[in-house]
Order: C-alpha cells, then sequence, then structure tokens
C-alpha cells in the first residue's frame, strides 16, 4: 500500500518536468503498480494451493511459495476418503441453493410490489424494511428468538429460515425495476393482468440480470457461512457446513501457528499428512466452486453494486 | 400527485372512496409484500424485545417474563470490566484502521485503474483484485497464517531484505494484531471497494477532462481537478454510513485469527458478546454490551449525518 501513496507524488514532479515525457512514464508506472497489485492478491491463494499438494511433514518446515516443495496428494486422498466432508460438501450445497431460490422469490415479487407507485402501503413497508439496515437488535437476542423462542437450532432449517430476506438486495431489484419503462406494466394491466400475473410473466423475466447478481451475493454469503454452524448446530455432526469444517481445522493448526517457536517439536510429532496441507487442500476444494461461477457474473454485479449503492 | 399520475381511473376512484377499499383492490401487492413484512417484523424486529434482557437477570429457565429486573446494573458491571474496556478501545482502534486504509486505497486503486486505456488488462485487475471478496473469512485467515507464519512468505521476504534479523511473531504477539486485521481486510476488499468509485467516476462528464486538458491540465491536474471532486458525494455519503458502523469492526476475522495470546488487543465488543453471551451464559451482560454498540452506532450516524448536512455536504437521512 505504502508504493502507491506514493504515486500521486511522482507523478506531480514528472509532470511539472516534461508534459510529453509524462504521457509516456505514467502508463508503464500504473501498469506496473496494477501487475504487483495482482501479484499480492493471487500470491496467497496459489501458496495455498501449493500446500494442499505439498507433502505434509515437508509443510511443517513452511517457506512455501508458488510451487510444492515435495508433491503430494495425500492431503486430497485424505480428505475424499473422509465421508464427514462429502456430508459437509452435501449441506453447504444444497442449502446455498435453497436460500438462493427462496431469496430470489421472495425478494423479487416485495421489490416489484414496492415499485408500485400506486400501492398505498408502498411508503410504510419500505421505511420498515430499510430501518433493518441500520438497526440491529444484536446477537444475543437474535440467537434466543431463533434458538428458543422458534427452536430452530439443531435442525436443518436454521440454515435457511433467518436467511430467506436481504434489504440490500431488494432495493438492488427495485432500483432496477424501476428503470425498466412504466409502460411495460401499465398495458398489461389493460389487457386484464393482475399484478401478479405483470411480474411473473412480463418483470421478472427481464430482470435475470439484476437477478444474477443478488443470485450471486446470496449463494456467496450462504456457502461461506459458518457462524451459523457454530451457533446452532455445532453439536450435530450430520448438519456441519464445509466452512464450519475448515473453521475447526483453522482452530486445530491455530496452535501450532502460535507456538511457531516449537516447530521443531511439532515436526517430531506428526504423522504423513498434517491439518496444514488438510485445511488447504479442503480451502481449495471450497473455494473452486466460486471461482467457476464469479468470473462469468462480473459484468452482472457490478452494475448491481452501482445501482444498490445509489440508493442504499 | 404520483398515485393520480401513474395509477388507472378504476384506482383514482377507489382512492376517493377511503384507504381500505383501495388497499382491497391492490390485493395482490399485498399478497407479493406483507409476507416479507411479517418476515422482516419477526426476524429483524421481534428481537428487540430481547433488549428488555439487558435490565434483567436474566435466567435461560424463568425466561424473559420470569426473570428478576436489575436495572441499570449489567451496565455498571459492564464498565467495571477491564475487558469491556479493552474491546471498547479495540473495536474503535480497528474500525478506524479499517476505514482509512480502506477508503485511502480503494480511492487509489480506482483512480489507477481509471486511468488504464487497454480494456482488457482493466477488466483482468478487477478481476483478480474482486476474487478476495468471495472467500470466506475462515479462508482468509486461514491463508493469513500461512503467509505471517515465522516461517512464512513475509517474514522470508523480511529476512531476505535483511529488514529483520529474526522472524517476526506477526500472529503471536499483540501489538501487532489491529495492522495485520487493517492489512487482510485491505487485501480482502479493496478490489470490491473500488466498484462503487469507479462507477461515480464514470458518471463524471467527459466534457469537463476536455475542458481540463484545453486549458493545460495534465494528468495529475486533471485527476485532483475532476476526478477526485467527481466522487466528493459518493465519498462522503460512504463516509458518513462507515461512521454509523465505526462500531462494527467485525468480528470473524478477530475471532479466527485472535487467540488468548493476543486477547487483549483482538477482542472486539462482538467477540465479547459472544464469549459472554455464548460460552458463559450470562445473556443480560451480553445482551447490555450488544445494545450498548447499537445505541452508539445510532449515535454515530445520527451526528455524522448532521455535521454534513452543516458543512452543506450530501447526507443520507
Amino acid at each position: 500500500m505504502t508504493d502507491m501513496t506514493k504515486v500521486p507524488q511522482g507523478i506531480a514532479q514528472v509532470n511539472k518536468k516534461n508534459k510529453i515525457g509524462h504521457d509516456r512514464v505514467f502508463p508503464v508506472v500504473n501498469t506496473l503498480i496494477l501487475i504487483l497489485l495482482m501479484i499480492i492478491t493471487l500470491y496467497p491463494v496459489i501458496n495455498t494451493v501449493a500446500y494442499s499438494f505439498n507433502d505434509g511433514t515437508d509443510a511443517l518446515r513452511g517457506n512455501i511459495g508458488l510451487w510444492p516443495r515435495v508433491f503430494s496428494m495425500k492431503a486430497y486422498e485424505s480428505i475424499l476418503s473422509d465421508n464427514a466432508v462429502y456430508q459437509a460438501a452435501w449441506i453447504s450445497a444444497s442449502k446455498t441453493v435453497i436460500t438462493t431460490l427462496l431469496n430470489l422469490f421472495w425478494t423479487s415479487m416485495l421489490a416489484f410490489a414496492l415499485s408500485r407507485r400506486e400501492y398505498v402501503l408502498r411508503k410504510f413497508i419500505t421505511t420498515v424494511m430499510v430501518l433493518t439496515m441500520y438497526v440491529n437488535a444484536g446477537l444475543i437476542p437474535n440467537y434466543l428468538l431463533i434458538s428458543r423462542t422458534l427452536s430452530l437450532s439443531k435442525s436443518y432449517w436454521v440454515y435457511i429460515i433467518p436467511t430467506m430476506f436481504s434489504c440490500f438486495n431488494m432495493i438492488v431489484i427495485r432500483t432496477y425495476i424501476g428503470g425498466l419503462p412504466d409502460a411495460l406494466v401499465e398495458s398489461a394491466r389493460i389487457d386484464g393482468a393482475g399484478d401478479i400475473r405483470v411480474f411473473w410473466q412480463i418483470i421478472f423475466p427481464l430482470c435475470m440480470p439484476v437477478l444474477a447478481t443478488v443470485a450471486l451475493f446470496v449463494a456467496v454469503g450462504s456457502w461461506n457461512s459458518w457462524f451459523d454452524t457454530h451457533l446452532y448446530n455445532a453439536g450435530k455432526k450430520n448438519l456441519h457446513s464445509l466452512q464450519y469444517l475448515l473453521k475447526m481445522k483453522l482452530a486445530t493448526t491455530q496452535a501450532s501457528a502460535n507456538a511457531a517457536k516449537s516447530s521443531a517439536e511439532a515436526l517430531a510429532s506428526t504423522t504423513q499428512t498434517t491439518p496444514v496441507t488438510i485445511r488447504c487442500a479442503i480451502t481449495v476444494i471450497s473455494t473452486v466452486p466460486i471461482l467457476i461461477v464469479y468470473p462469468f457474473l462480473q459484468k452482472y454485479f457490478v452494475t448491481g453494486m452501482a445501482l444498490g449503492s445509489v440508493k442504499g | 400527485m404520483s398515485i393520480v399520475r401513474n395509477a388507472q381511473g378504476k384506482e383514482i376512484r377507489a382512492r376517493n372512496k377511503g384507504f381500505f377499499r383501495t388497499l382491497f383492490s391492490q390485493w395482490q401487492l399485498m399478497v407479493m409484500s406483507v409476507p416479507m413484512l411479517l418476515y422482516v417484523l419477526l426476524f429483524n424486529y421481534g428481537p428487540m424485545w430481547g433488549w428488555v434482557t439487558a435490565f434483567q437477570d436474566y435466567k435461560p429457565k424463568l425466561g424473559m417474563l420470569g426473570s428478576k429486573f436489575v436495572g441499570l446494573k449489567n451496565f455498571e458491571w459492564l464498565f467495571t470490566r477491564q475487558d469491556f474496556i479493552n474491546s471498547i478501545r479495540n473495536t474503535l482502534a480497528m474500525s478506524i484502521i479499517n476505514l482509512v486504509f480502506g477508503t485511502v486505497s480503494s480511492i487509489l486503486l480506482a483512480i489507477l485503474l481509471n486511468e488504464v486505456r487497454n480494456r482488457g488488462f482493466k477488466r483482468t485487475v478487477q478481476t483478480v483484485t474482486y476474487l478476495p471478496h468471495f472467500l470466506s473469512m475462515v479462508i482468509v485467515v486461514g491463508m493469513a497464517q500461512n503467509i505471517f507464519s515465522s516461517n512464512g512468505a513475509v517474514n522470508a521476504m523480511l529476512l531476505n531484505l535483511g529488514l529483520v534479523r529474526e522472524p517476526v511473531f506477526f500472529l503471536g504477539e499483540g501489538k501487532y494484531f489491529w495492522w495485520l486485521v487493517g492489512v487482510i481486510n485491505v487485501w480482502k476488499e479493496v478490489g470490491w471497494n473500488t466498484i462503487i468509485y469507479i462507477s461515480a467516476m464514470t458518471a463524471i462528464d467527459p466534457c469537463l477532462y476536455e475542458a481540463a486538458s484545453i486549458d493545460g491540465a495534465g494528468r495529475f491536474n486533471k485527476i485532483m481537478h475532476v476526478t477526485l471532486p467527481g466522487i466528493r458525494s459518493t465519498f462522503v455519503i460512504l463516509l458518513i454510513m462507515n461512521i454509523g458502523h465505526l462500531m462494527e469492526a467485525g468480528f470473524e476475522i478477530q475471532y479466527l485469527l485472535g487467540s488468548s495470546v493476543v486477547m487483549d488487543w483482538s477482542q472486539t465488543i462482538d467477540v465479547f458478546v459472544l464469549q459472554y453471551g455464548i460460552s458463559k451464559q450470562q445473556y443480560g451482560v451480553a445482551t447490555a454490551a450488544g445494545m450498548f454498540k447499537s445505541i452508539v452506532a445510532i449515535i454515530l450516524l445520527v451526528s455524522a449525518n448532521a455535521i454534513s448536512r452543516r458543512l452543506g455536504e450530501d447526507t443520507l437521512i
């Protein structure tokens, strides 16, 4: 980051001296800085991949860069023979799909209703919704509601029911619908279609770009969440999500990272595959789905973010 | 006004007949919106009743109705605790570091990206720098442990450059914790946070740049006098929102990256709430801590908004 702060000064100096020279120098410097930034961004990711393909005992010596030092597939073999990982992957994948679909269904319908100016409850409902972005009851009251009042803990439903709605996403979709021509709705209404039909047959199909954005936000949020498992389902092994599994591996490797001085001891007492390589391998497995999906949706979510922030 | 302009004749008549008549005629819109209204009332407003426990000696067995009221005792107890005072300090320190680092780095990156003429390269940089936003905090903390461990990449680099003689224990010493969190957050979010600034920059009228060129402004002057003023209102709005979130330094990263060794520096209010509320089951105290946080957050948001209005800038509310 310190490199970046120096840039404007550098430009200023060149600028004063020679305008033509500066126009040639700046793009080069800029490109170099951005390439450096990409390296800094990607290094930890590739480093993790390298760790995951490294031999477990050797990995404890650390200092693995972008390529495994002693190549080994042991970590992957041990994960792929572990039924807990399959179960967790199934939980993660299914809750992601269900949460995403439910979110799209409810959020887009609500967004449509709140985009109709003639709707008499529009102001009231919008205010109630928007306030939730700024006022939050807090962790403990939420916990008491979900686990005690509603008895949702130790069940699969705790992944689905409390995460069905997000005001931010609703505003993103509503802003998008607001940008569609009013005539679309009005002409359909004149032809005798009710609001529900107008929405499903005319507006919903037109919202695909913004729905792709919201689907990505919701899916990534659901896929990446571990805290709900930690809070409500820690005791139910068959309901653990992939990220929670990873979180538990993190806790076991953390001790060795903090007590790094005793790495010689740790080295002596380990078996072939150590948690570090296993943790990295699970990381890779749980990241691949996101890596596959997200570049295709990039052009959508950039617009979506801009839309949401205007009104949000 | 808008009702008359947009609605059809049928609805204007219905409107004259009264609110409930109109409401009834809009039953389809109600079907689409009222379920989520009830949902939000239950899941977002319902828990606010739980704030009652902040004034109680809450016993799970007795519940909210049966527990004894103790007035402000929970709050008084909180402020006698050194670890609560520490967690306020840590929360504010880390969120200010995040705010300053995060804002400066994302504006700088947005400016640099805005100057890139090659669209393919710009898109590549964006794709790469957005990526960490989509990684879970568990994964990011795992990566940070590899990179910052005593035999990780950062220490290897520092040793090779001769900046340190012994490996630095970034993860094991409290004094590094805040800065580590700042660096990790910038790494994770800098690309993502540029989206909004870049979209503000594309909204700047190109004529302004042309006029500046004619007046002899170079690239740096154009950035200073066209680009930066162009993103000013975005900056102010985001600043107000972020000030409203100053009490939220996040808890995932502190919870996952922290350890008992660095707890004095890593514990935020949220982690405190989690520890006392869930692990120690002291619900009353933990709710009081959470409530304190919410109230301060609202005060911060409203005052930032008021100051901004006083200064003639944009406001959020």
